[in-house]
């Protein structure tokens, strides 16, 4: 077709290959489980700070799929967490204390409000999207802390109790259940978000983040896409929200949050935004410094946070592991 | 019914509007416009800034709404879908002002409108490179337009003129059937604007192609024949030199230097 254009590429660079190869299976991808399943062997005394970490990771990368890869920028995500926390709650509360099966109703009620809400939230762009989230779940934690009958108002929900995990393991005093479970549904979310962004609807979610107009103009259904963004990511957010009830036995009005829904954005823009592993660096990096600059100094510790979060800002935009990108180019090209 | 409706489909022309009026603001910038493209025709959309060209384009696309008039794609009538719909039925467009996946790669630039076009965008659970065909035949386009070499690199990196051929890639991975190409070489340097002006030239016969440009080389390079747009109405339309030498074209051209 085009013999007559001169220098032609004969086939697809090394780069290329690298770009269509993307969806597989790297080594350093089993970094962090690695890790996980190391800390559970080594740190036994911490393992219920360490099911916190797992249940944010899934948080923060459940947010990365609205934020990092379609570009909704939200700062109401505690709604969903919050909604499958509570969900969890009610259902032990009330005799459904097999956790598997209700993490699945927890998620899919998640999943449902991100639907819900999503039908009004996602008409609105930028600025006016961001007030709208933030709305929902201001709505949802005063509506919680309204119906004191189901949510306990300002105690919480208390004296939950879970049955056996698949009917054998007792969640015990030292968390290794808590944490053993939290890991297996963080693999499974993991595996499932790794698969859809690498699927041509994640592609087409990069799409819409980058030109929404263009992805109107090339035939891309923009709502219906942004919808079904939301509403997975709503009930993975849900799945985490549930995880934190069922692995702690409360539940308060903190999992609605307008705090929490910061909290978990700061995480994911630590680690780095759109990159699917940025939850996996953040959430632990920000709960670690957490747990040990309140020790160290209970008053001030956040402040230590927001300086991390300046420097990362100013100096290594697309977070920790942007800069980790760009070191390793610049050694790459010092051996070339 | 109106008895004047395209008759068959097979007779129909790509593309056709009728009585085409849109005000923005209580300002008229389309007018009863009546527009005929036929199949493989090129034609070329001129007039003076503000004479709604782009305002045309976007309500082909749908991008507008029209106040009144109809279009039709092919013999069907459009006029009520919205822009992915008429993407789906034919329509491709470029954008005067870059709009394109700035972060992403070109390979990925037009991965995405052929993912669309092959209906397999909505996909969530199989990897976008397990499609067969569809890297090898985005390969192909790139190769086409010499756009190969930067196939990796993301499109933000590229020089401008570079950027509007990845614009061109994008609406023809569509395998449209009417092209609408707004301000192809806008900006462009002329060194550069040779191969704009070669694609375009080089596009498939069945491809009808209406072309908005102020160059006028590359107008007469590829048009054959010549619609002239002035505030929101078609002043004249014909052939290259039946307009370069009609008077009230001259006037509007020659008024239009004289204010400015």
């Amino acid at each position: 077709m085009s013999a007559e254009a001169a220098p032609l590429t004969a086939a697809p660079s090394a780069a290329v290959a690298a770009i269509l190869g993307r969806h597989r299976l790297r080594a350093v991808e089993a970094l962090p489980w690695l890790c996980a399943g190391l800390g559970f062997f080594a740190l036994p005394d911490y393992l219920a700070l360490g099911s916190q970490i797992l249940i944010m990771t899934l948080f923060a990368m459940s947010l990365d799929l609205v934020l990092g890869y379609a570009g909704i920028v939200t700062l109401g995500h505690a709604a969903f967490f919050g909604t499958g926390a509570y969900v969890a709650g009610i259902l032990a509360l009330h005799g459904w204390s097999e956790p598997i099966s209700a993490l699945a109703i927890a998620g899919a009620a998640a999943g449902l409000l991100g639907v819900a809400t999503g039908l009004i939230v996602l008409r609105a762009r930028g600025l006016a999207l961001l007030m709208l989230t933030l709305v929902v779940a201001e709505m949802l934690q005063e509506a919680a802390n309204k119906l004191g009958w189901l949510t306990g108002g300002t105690d919480g929900l208390q004296g939950i109790t879970i049955a056996p995990l698949l009917g054998r393991f007792d969640f015990d005093l030292f968390g290794r259940t808590a944490y053993l479970y939290s890991l297996a549904v963080l693999l499974l979310a993991w595996w499932l978000v790794r698969r859809i962004v690498h699927s041509p609807f994640g592609h087409s979610l990069t799409g819409l983040r980058e030109s929404a107009i263009r992805m109107r103009a090339i035939g891309a259904p923009v709502f219906r896409r942004r919808l079904r963004a939301y509403a997975v990511s709503a009930a993975l957010a849900g799945i985490a929200g549930a995880l934190l009830t069922q692995t702690t036995q409360f539940v308060g009005l903190q999992v609605l949050s307008f705090e929490l829904s910061g909290t978990v954005l700061v995480m994911l823009v630590l680690g780095g935004i759109g990159r699917l592993y940025g939850a996996f660096i953040g959430a632990p990096l920000y709960m670690i410094a957490q747990d040990q600059l309140a020790k160290q100094d209970p008053v001030n510790w956040l402040f230590w946070i927001g300086l991390l979060l300046v420097l990362i800002v100013f100096f290594a935009r697309g977070g920790i592991l942007g800069l980790v990108d760009r070191i390793l180019m610049a050694m790459g090209r010092r051996c070339a | 019914m109106r008895l004047d409706m395209p008759a068959s489909p097979a007779a129909a022309p790509a593309l056709e509007t009728r009585g085409l009026a849109k005000s923005l603001g209580g300002i008229p910038i389309a007018r009863g416009i009546d527009f005929r493209l036929e199949t493989g025709e090129r034609r070329a959309l001129i007039g003076p800034n503000g004479a709604g060209k782009t305002s045309f384009i976007n309500l082909v696309t749908g991008h507008l709404a029209p106040s009144s008039g109809r279009i039709w794609v092919g013999g069907e009538d459009v006029t009520a879908l919205p822009p992915e719909a008429r993407v789906k039925r034919g329509i491709g467009r470029t954008f005067q002002i870059n709009t394109l996946f700035a972060a992403l790669s070109v390979l990925e630039n037009v991965l995405l409108p052929l993912s669309e076009r092959r209906g397999i965008a909505g996909r969530m659970f199989r990897a976008a490179a397990a499609d067969a065909g569809l890297a090898e035949e985005g390969w192909a386009l790139l190769e086409r337009l010499g756009l190969a070499e930067d196939a990796a690199r993301p499109v933000r990196e590229l020089p401008y003129g570079r950027q509007r051929l990845v614009e061109i890639a994008i609406a023809i991975a569509l395998r449209p059937k009417v092209l609408l190409l707004d301000e192809p070489a806008a900006g462009v340097p002329s060194a550069e604007a040779g191969i704009i002006i070669e694609t375009i030239a080089g596009l498939p016969r069945d491809i009808a192609v209406l072309i908005v440009e102020h160059d006028m080389d590359l107008v007469f390079r590829v048009a054959r024949r010549i619609t002239v747009l002035v505030q929101g109405a078609v002043l004249v339309e014909g052939t290259p030199s039946e307009i370069a030498a009609d008077p009230r074209v001259r006037a509007v051209y020659l008024g239009e230097a004289a204010a400015s």
